[in-house]
């Protein structure tokens, strides 16, 4: 029997067991959307605007390992939508993205809400097609499926033009579908496992530092083993944490930009550098030039070729998936880790506690204005460390970063690479929805929460009980920080004083808003809010509006050159 | 240095963009770049020259092998191969200096393809190298026009680069 492309699609999506899809209807997707109202097994969130359904779907395949998926039209609902693609892009998420298109017939005739979805999406996805033959559609979206979880992930796109959901054709799902050019390797070479093994062995001063790959591919239960079995100390990236447990004594904090004074120094100190499933990017390394001007071995290992001796060389490269590989290592390690050098282990671990020592996130616990730290640490205590966390970008997504100890990974919810403001609301939606009943927070600041601040009303009509703790210190806070340490305290456009009342903004929107503007209410508020298992509740911490995020590593400095708090 | 890319994939529609977008996107140099579908009409053969530091080749043929609709990448430069560029020339041919192009075309072993009153239009292939070597020896007010195919290459010997 031939069915319609747009019930393709729906059948489609069922076979892959999705259960949400976030989106936005329109014109060139309306059939689609009508294919949707005919069944119940795929659930469509609605959305206030498409750049919320990307950043939903993203954060719902951050929080439950699944493919994010979200539907928009043509035209505008792409170039919205595109934010969040870009976004998803840049860590690896495994999403696809539907997208309608004007009939194919009208394609290159500027017809009313066209856009080249392909071409201008092309930069920001792992691939993505246009489907002009319905025949094509179902193969077409198993290959979205297949190549954005496999692999390094990333987002899909298929663009569908209308006439192309209207025309009929024999529905077949294929089980799998062979591409001659695409083959991601799995399996990391046997010889250069073995030589890795031999350098973590011999090693005088050894490091490990681990990124997002450890989370994505679900390897922290091996880099725990690993660890274990090695006893050397653990450094995670923004995107990492949570892949090792932030509490176990062998985790020396985040390192880069705003990392510890201990993770950047040991980092930067030692002899060998295991580094798993991390890109050494310019925020973690800072100047590549400083960093390699301290001779020592790095072992790589990277589902992503491309990711290996990019922007630092490496000794031993590892190509391979991350779980697999640590595996194998494990394996090559355990018969001979007696040949350690305990000693000089020991001393090493003697001079990270040296740097431990400098507790460089320290900050003034006796103010009488709200510290945004302080609200953080309140936030693990209320919580017990096992909410899942998302927020935006700027100082509040640092201290969150410094002062939330992710014990499990796939808690902590960022925007790291393309650091888009406006991610972490519409993010706990996606958290909240892969994850009901759980805790979700969404620790943001005032400017990046009025980017996507709409979604509240979305919140509302699928009762999502998520926490919005507010951070709000009047300015966008990191460009304030950097205008007062590069650009002679001149705050150009950095303040914000017309702000709304968040409080009633919350009630507006049918949910419940506090403001809190003395440290002793910060835990009461917390507590409060948090028993309120059904609600949303909008915290507007009224914070310090001097603070700073400390250490850090001004751009283009080495990972050792950081400013520290007492320096200023 | 410079280096000779050749890469196979799949004949669909975006492909070469792709490709263009990765050099532009990554700051990659593009001398020249040429595409035709293969005997197999499912996959083109692309030839890319590019220059860059061994480290920046290095990230080229990772991100082409990264693409998607790429099935493989081979750096000819790495061992000897064969590289030929097809040019076509239009010159002033007029007075003594009609024998004269024609001397030079013999002299070069290329074949006039065209000819008027006042025109040759020469037919020139070879190496990058050659093709400016015939350019350089003509006075530049006789020529009319020239377009050129940018470089195709092949390995030489056995070695294939095939699915």
């Amino acid at each position: 029997m031939e069915i319609s492309g747009a019930e393709i699609v729906i059948k489609c999506l069922q076979a892959e067991g999705v259960e949400y899809v976030f989106g936005y209807p329109g014109g060139a997707v309306l059939v689609i959307y009508d294919e949707l109202f005919k069944q119940d097994k795929v659930k469509h969130v609605l959305v206030r605007h498409e750049q919320g359904a990307a950043h939903a779907a993203d954060g719902y395949s951050r929080a439950s390992q699944k493919t994010g998926v979200c539907l928009v039209t043509s035209g505008p609902g792409v170039t919205n939508a595109v934010t969040g693609i870009a976004t998803a892009y840049m860590d690896s998420i495994p999403m696809v993205v539907i997208t309608g298109q004007v009939p194919t017939h009208a394609i290159g005739q500027d017809a009313f809400q066209e856009v080249d979805a392909v071409g201008i999406t092309r930069p920001c996805v792992k691939h993505n097609f246009l489907v002009k033959d319905v025949r094509a559609l179902a193969p077409t979206i198993k290959k979205a499926f297949y190549l954005a979880r496999t692999g390094r992930p990333g987002p899909v796109l298929v663009d569908i033009p209308k006439d192309v959901t209207l025309a009929t054709c024999e529905f077949e799902y294929p089980d799998s579908i062979p591409m001659r050019s695409y083959n991601p390797v799995i399996k990391g070479h046997p010889g250069q496992i073995r030589k890795a093994a031999q350098l973590l062995l011999e090693a005088q001063r050894p490091m490990v530092y681990t990124g997002g790959g450890v989370v994505l591919s679900e390897a922290a239960p091996q880099l725990l083993r690993l660890m274990k079995l090695l006893g050397f100390p653990v450094t995670n990236t923004l995107m990492g944490l949570g892949g090792y447990p932030g509490t176990d004594p062998q985790f020396i904090g985040m390192l880069g930009m705003h990392g510890t004074y201990e993770a950047n120094m040991a980092m930067q100190h030692c002899d060998v550098l295991l580094a798993v499933g991390a890109r050494f990017d310019d925020r973690v390394i800072g100047n590549p030039a400083h960093f390699g001007s301290v001779p020592r071995k790095i072992v790589h290992i990277d589902i992503d070729p491309s990711s290996i001796s990019k922007r630092v060389r490496v000794d031993v490269p590892i190509v391979g998936h991350v779980p697999d590989v640590l595996e194998d290592l494990i394996r090559q390690l355990e018969p001979q880790i007696s040949k350690l050098d305990a000693q000089a282990l020991k001393s090493w671990w003697a001079q990270i506690e040296l740097w431990r020592a400098r507790d460089c996130l320290r900050y003034d616990r006796a103010s009488e204005i709200i510290k945004p730290q302080h609200v953080i640490e309140k936030l693990y205590e209320v919580t017990g460390g096992d909410a899942f966390i998302t927020s935006d970008v700027g100082q509040h997504q640092m201290w969150a970063a410094q002062f939330y100890k992710f014990a499990k990974p796939r808690r902590w919810i960022n925007s790291g690479g393309l650091g888009t403001m406006g991610f972490g609301l519409p993010a706990a939606m996606g958290v909240q929805l892969a994850n009901p009943g759980a805790t979700v927070a969404c620790v943001t600041g005032e400017a990046s929460f009025m980017m996507c601040m709409q979604e509240l009303s979305t919140c509302k009509q699928y009762r999502l009980p998520i926490k919005v703790v507010n951070l709000n210190n009047r300015y966008m806070g990191m460009v304030r920080q950097w205008q007062q340490f590069f650009h002679g305290n001149r705050y150009s456009e950095s303040y914000m004083d017309a702000l709304p009342d968040f409080v009633k903004l919350a009630e507006a929107c049918g949910h419940i808003g506090v403001q809190v503007e003395k440290p002793a209410d910060v835990e009461p508020a917390l507590r409060e809010a948090f028993k309120r298992k059904d609600d949303l509740v909008l915290l507007d911490f009224l914070t310090d509006q001097t603070e700073n995020v400390f250490p850090m590593v001004p751009g283009g400095k080495g990972m050792s050159e950081m400013i520290l708090a007492e320096e200023l | 240095m410079r280096h000779i890319i050749s890469t196979l994939l799949e004949n669909e529609s975006g492909a070469l963009s792709r490709v263009a977008g990765l050099f532009s996107a990554r700051g990659y140099n593009i001398e020249s770049l040429t595409v035709a579908p293969t005997e197999d009409p499912s996959l083109s053969r692309m030839t890319i020259v590019t220059s860059g530091s061994d480290d920046v080749i290095e990230q080229i043929t990772k991100q082409l092998n990264k693409l998607v609709d790429v099935v493989k990448v081979v750096d000819l430069s790495e061992a000897p191969h064969i590289e030929r560029e097809l040019m076509l020339i239009k010159v002033r041919a007029t007075g003594k200096d009609r024998e004269e192009m024609k001397r030079m075309a013999e002299i070069f072993r290329g074949r006039i393809l065209d000819v008027t009153d006042a025109t040759y239009t020469i037919e020139l292939t070879g190496n990058g190298e050659k093709l400016d070597a015939f350019i350089e020896g003509l006075d530049r007010a006789a020529i009319l026009e020239t377009v050129r195919t940018g470089a195709s290459g092949i390995a030489r010997g056995e070695r294939v680069l095939k699915v």
